[in-house]
Formats: C-alpha cells, sequence, structure tokens
C-alpha cells in the first residue's frame, strides 16, 4: 500500500489523531463509485495533502470528513473537543472557488459562520476583524467580494474558515483556479498561518510541487475509485521558505511523488 | 494636448446625450407629421383627432380622467402587490416541497396560459366587479414572479449551501441568509414583468366589466368614449394609460438598480 515508511507514532497513539477514516467507500446514486475502500489517519497539527488525478475522489473524501456527505460503508472518525459544542464540528472549510456571498461585505462573509452559530454581532465583528488581519485583509472589511481580485478573494475563504478557530481545516484545491505568483504568496501565507496556528490541515490538490511544498505528508491517490497509491513523508529544515522550493530535496521528493502518481496517467485514459 | 482631452472625453458623454435626444426628436417629428396630415387634409376629429386637440382634450376632461387613472392605478397596484406576495410565497412552499410543486405548478401554468380576457366574464359574474378586476391582474402578474422566483431559489450557489450544511445553519437562516438574497435578482426581473402585466390586467378587466355596468377605469373610459365617437378623449385616456406603464416600468427598474447595484452584475457599469 505504501513504499514510504509510515511513522509508528501515527498507528499507536490513537488519541493523537485528529481524522481517521477505516475503509470508507462512497458510491454515487448513478452507481459510481468513487472512492475506496480508503484508510487515512491524520494526527493532530499535521499538515497533509490528497494527491491524485481528477476524479479520483479527493474532494469526495473531503466532503466526507466535512460531513457534507455520507460514506456508503466504513467509519469516519474525528476527534471531539472537551467542552462546548463547536461552530461547524470545529471544521473550517475552504472550497476551490472562494464561495463569497456576492451581496454582502467582506466582513459579513466572514463573519457568516459565527452568525449562524448565534454568536453575538459585536463579538462576531471582532473575531472576523482579527480574522481578516491574519490573511492581510484587514483594509478591506467593508469592500464588496467583486471588489477584490481573485487571490485576495480566496484569502477572505481562508478567514471565514478560520474565523470559528477550528481545529481542523479543509481545503480542497484552494489555489487552483489563480496564477503562478499569487499561489506562491498564499502557499507562503498558508505554511506561516498553519506553524502560527497549530491547526490540523488537509490540503487537497492536484499539483505535485504544491503538495511537497506545503505538506509534511503527501497521500498519492490511485484513479476512480481512489485508493491510497503511496504516503510519502516530507521530511526537511523548518520553517520552509523559498530556499526549499529551490533545493535538491524538493526535487528529489517531487521526482518520488510524480513516480509515486505515474501509475494513475501510464495506465488507461482517464479522459 | 489642450485640444486632445475634450475630444477623448467626447464619445461617451455624447453617445449618451443622443440615447436621449433621438427618441425625442423621433417623437416631435412624429407628432409634427400628424398634426400637419390632419390640418392639411381637413380630417374630423371623430375620425382622427389631432396630438393638440388631444391635448386640450385631456386637460379639458381632467377631472374625469384623473379619477379614471387614479381607479385604475389603484387596482394595478393591488394586483400587483397580490401577485408580488402571492407568487413568492408560492414558490417559497414550493421549495420547501417538491411534492407541493408537483400538485400546484400545473395549475399555475394552466391559469398562466389561459387567456385572462376569456376568465374575465366568469370571474365578473362570481365576485364584485372591484374584486374580479384586481383578480384579473393578479392572474396576468403572478406567474412570472412564481416562476422567477422559483428559478433564483433553485440557483443557489452548492457549495454556499455546503457551508450552511456545515455551519448548523437552521431553514429559516439558510433562506434569510442565503436563498432569499440569492434569489432577489430574478425576484425584481419577476416584479418588473408583473408591474406591466398588471396593468394590463386591470385593463382587460375593466373593459369586459365596462360592458357589463359601472365602471370608471381608465379602460372603462376608453370603451364608455368609442360608445360616443369621443375620440379625442379615447386618446387622451390611451395616453393616460400608456404613461402609466413607463412610469411603473421605471420606477420598478430604479428600485432594482438601487437594491442591486453594489453587487450584481445587471447593475454594474460596463467599465469594471
Amino acid at each position: 500500500m505504501s513504499d514510504a515508511k509510515t511513522t509508528p507514532t501515527v498507528e499507536a497513539s490513537l488519541t493523537a489523531l485528529a481524522v481517521s477514516l477505516r475503509g470508507v467507500t462512497k458510491t454515487y446514486d448513478n452507481g459510481v463509485m468513487a472512492l475506496g475502500p480508503f484508510d487515512l489517519a491524520v494526527r493532530k497539527g499535521e499538515f497533509i495533502s490528497l494527491l491524485g488525478p481528477s476524479g479520483c475522489g479527493k474532494s469526495t473524501a473531503l466532503r466526507l470528513i466535512a460531513g457534507l456527505s455520507a460514506a456508503s460503508s466504513g467509519t469516519v472518525r474525528m476527534s471531539r473537543h472537551e467542552g462546548p459544542a463547536q461552530i461547524g464540528h470545529g471544521i473550517g472549510f475552504v472550497f476551490q472557488e472562494p464561495t463569497l456571498m456576492p451581496w454582502t461585505s467582506v466582513r459579513e462573509n466572514v463573519r457568516l459562520p459565527l452568525k449562524l452559530g448565534g454568536i453575538p454581532k459585536a463579538e462576531g465583528r471582532a473575531r472576523a476583524d482579527a480574522a481578516l488581519a491574519s490573511v492581510g485583509l484587514a483594509d478591506f472589511a467593508n469592500a464588496f467580494p467583486r471588489e477584490l481580485s481573485g487571490g485576495m478573494k480566496m484569502r477572505v475563504s481562508l478567514a471565514r474558515a478560520l474565523v470559528t478557530d477550528p481545529d481542523i481545516l479543509l481545503m480542497d484545491e484552494p489555489f487552483a483556479a489563480l496564477d503562478e505568483i499569487t499561489r506562491f504568496r498564499l502557499n507562503n501565507d498558508l505554511l506561516a498561518l498553519w506553524r502560527s496556528l497549530g491547526k490540523t490541515v488537509i490540503f487537497v490538490t492536484h499539483s505535485v510541487f504544491e503538495s511537497v511544498y506545503l505538506s509534511q505528508r503527501v497521500v498519492v491517490m490511485t484513479a476512480r475509485p481512489g485508493r491510497i497509491q503511496a504516503d510519502i513523508r516530507i521530511e526537511t529544515v523548518e520553517p520552509r521558505g523559498e530556499e526549499f522550493r529551490t533545493s535538491a530535496a524538493y526535487s528529489d521528493y517531487c521526482r518520488k511523488v510524480s513516480a509515486a502518481l505515474a501509475p494513475s496517467y501510464s495506465g488507461q485514459s482517464m479522459l | 494636448m489642450n485640444a486632445q482631452a475634450p475630444v477623448i472625453a467626447k464619445p461617451s458623454g455624447a453617445q449618451s446625450a443622443v440615447r436621449f435626444v433621438l427618441p425625442i426628436i423621433v417623437f416631435a417629428a412624429g407628432l409634427a407629421a400628424w398634426e400637419l396630415v390632419v390640418r392639411i387634409r381637413e380630417i374630423p376629429p371623430y375620425v382622427l383627432p389631432a396630438p393638440s386637440v388631444i391635448f386640450l382634450t385631456l386637460i379639458k376632461d381632467w377631472a374625469v380622467l384623473s379619477q379614471s387613472l387614479a381607479t385604475t392605478l389603484l387596482t394595478t397596484l393591488e394586483g400587483f402587490v397580490a401577485a408580488s406576495i402571492g407568487g413568492i410565497a408560492l414558490a417559497l412552499l414550493f421549495n420547501q416541497s417538491k411534492w407541493v410543486e408537483y400538485s400546484l405548478f400545473p395549475y399555475a401554468v394552466v391559469l398562466q396560459v389561459t387567456p385572462v380576457i376569456a376568465i374575465a366574464p366568469l370571474l365578473l359574474i362570481y365576485l364584485e366587479q372591484q374584486t374580479a378586476v384586481v383578480v384579473c391582474a393578479f392572474i396576468v402578474a403572478f406567474f412570472p414572479v412564481l416562476s422567477n422566483t422559483t428559478l433564483g431559489l433553485n440557483s443557489v450557489d452548492r457549495n454556499l449551501a455546503g457551508l450552511f450544511q456545515l455551519y448548523g445553519a437552521s431553514p429559516p437562516q439558510t433562506l434569510r441568509f442565503l436563498k432569499l438574497p440569492a434569489a432577489l435578482p430574478y425576484i425584481l426581473g419577476g416584479l418588473r414583468i408583473a408591474g406591466g402585466l398588471s396593468l394590463i390586467g386591470a385593463v382587460v378587466a375593466e373593459i369586459a366589466a365596462g360592458t357589463a355596468g359601472a365602471g370608471s377605469g381608465l379602460a372603462y373610459r376608453i370603451a364608455e368614449s368609442g360608445y360616443r365617437l369621443n375620440i379625442p378623449r379615447m386618446f387622451a385616456a390611451l395616453l393616460l394609460l400608456s404613461l402609466a406603464g413607463i412610469v411603473i416600468y421605471g420606477v420598478l427598474a430604479l428600485v432594482s438598480h438601487l437594491v442591486l447595484r453594489r453587487w450584481h452584475e445587471s447593475a454594474l457599469g460596463k467599465e469594471n
């Protein structure tokens, strides 16, 4: 299943797991089997990428974890916070598109999860402003989404996911539609946020380079129905920065990940 | 350089001016030609009144006509309000339950495709006249509100709906913060059509009712003046009707623009 060494801690201490999927499958109403069986264990505070060809069920896996759709079989388990129930069950979700409400201001967009969770307006606005500041958009709280660039909209989307202070951040190809320069900047900003906030991040992408640059673990998936092809740990000097992107170790990892991905595109055409 | 600046600025300003001026010139030219033909050929007013005669009639009969205008506008307004509330409410009901939609939608279509002029005489038999007229205006106007609102409520972004689900939004919250705002441009489009249609519904019903008895709306004035061969007054009433239609459309378009101007593509300037 995996050609990379799995560290014993991943399997051993179950309490340290943020998310665990066991034998999860997803079959759609039209009979298409999108996923599985799929096993995945993500430790708390880990940054992992799900990488695979389009249509391999990466997004499906993410939606199952978020509870946006139900698994056909198998179990999805999340670590639960002790104490009061969290808004969004401790999950923040960033979609491929910014998915902002065009009819209201950036601040109101970011405040939405808190509003739905019944947080008082004044507190909600303060927290929304703080979340916007954390993604560098403090000055744009009163702007409307259409007045922002693609990269800025994505930052707003990220701020909205962070405003509930979730334990787990699920990101579904969030930067796929952006130009490379914007994407590099957002990658660095995301890493900085991850280091300072210590959240668990599950990042879906179809970019080998992005997955290696960002994550501690790259989980390579097969073509539909998606299973795990390889689980590759990326180890380098932290914190990562532009020097990692140009290092030999980085290109070695990229080669390794690409090799793991090869069977899914060298075989029969999936298009 | 100095001379060039105004040249660059000119086209947009000049173009918008032209858009206003040209229809006015056409209108004035048409009126002048009409007046001229009637005078030169000495056409009697009961065949074709000159624009000046129509205008004088409008002033002379203002007491009667203004009262009729008020009656028709009130009918239109009542029909429009009923259609707006009924159309939006029914669309919301459809959105909550597929069963209700499947059961009732065919009848909404039947109501829409049956010509109102054919329903009006029946309504006049069963309902009080004023009620029947309002019901006619309602029948004509409500379908575009219903179908546009339904379309709008079904056009909600799937990911946004997923987001509301993730954060545990209640159905009323989803309706208020997601579905209604997302449907707003569609609803406003429906209302814009409904405004003009409720005037048409009111006029049709008034004409049907006028032959049956005491009516006092503008359409009734037209029918009545027709029987009396008071052709200038027919034209004057017609003029008021079409002005009323233009004003209704303009007001609704303005409301739509003001509500949507900050975010919706339809209300944004081209340069953005």
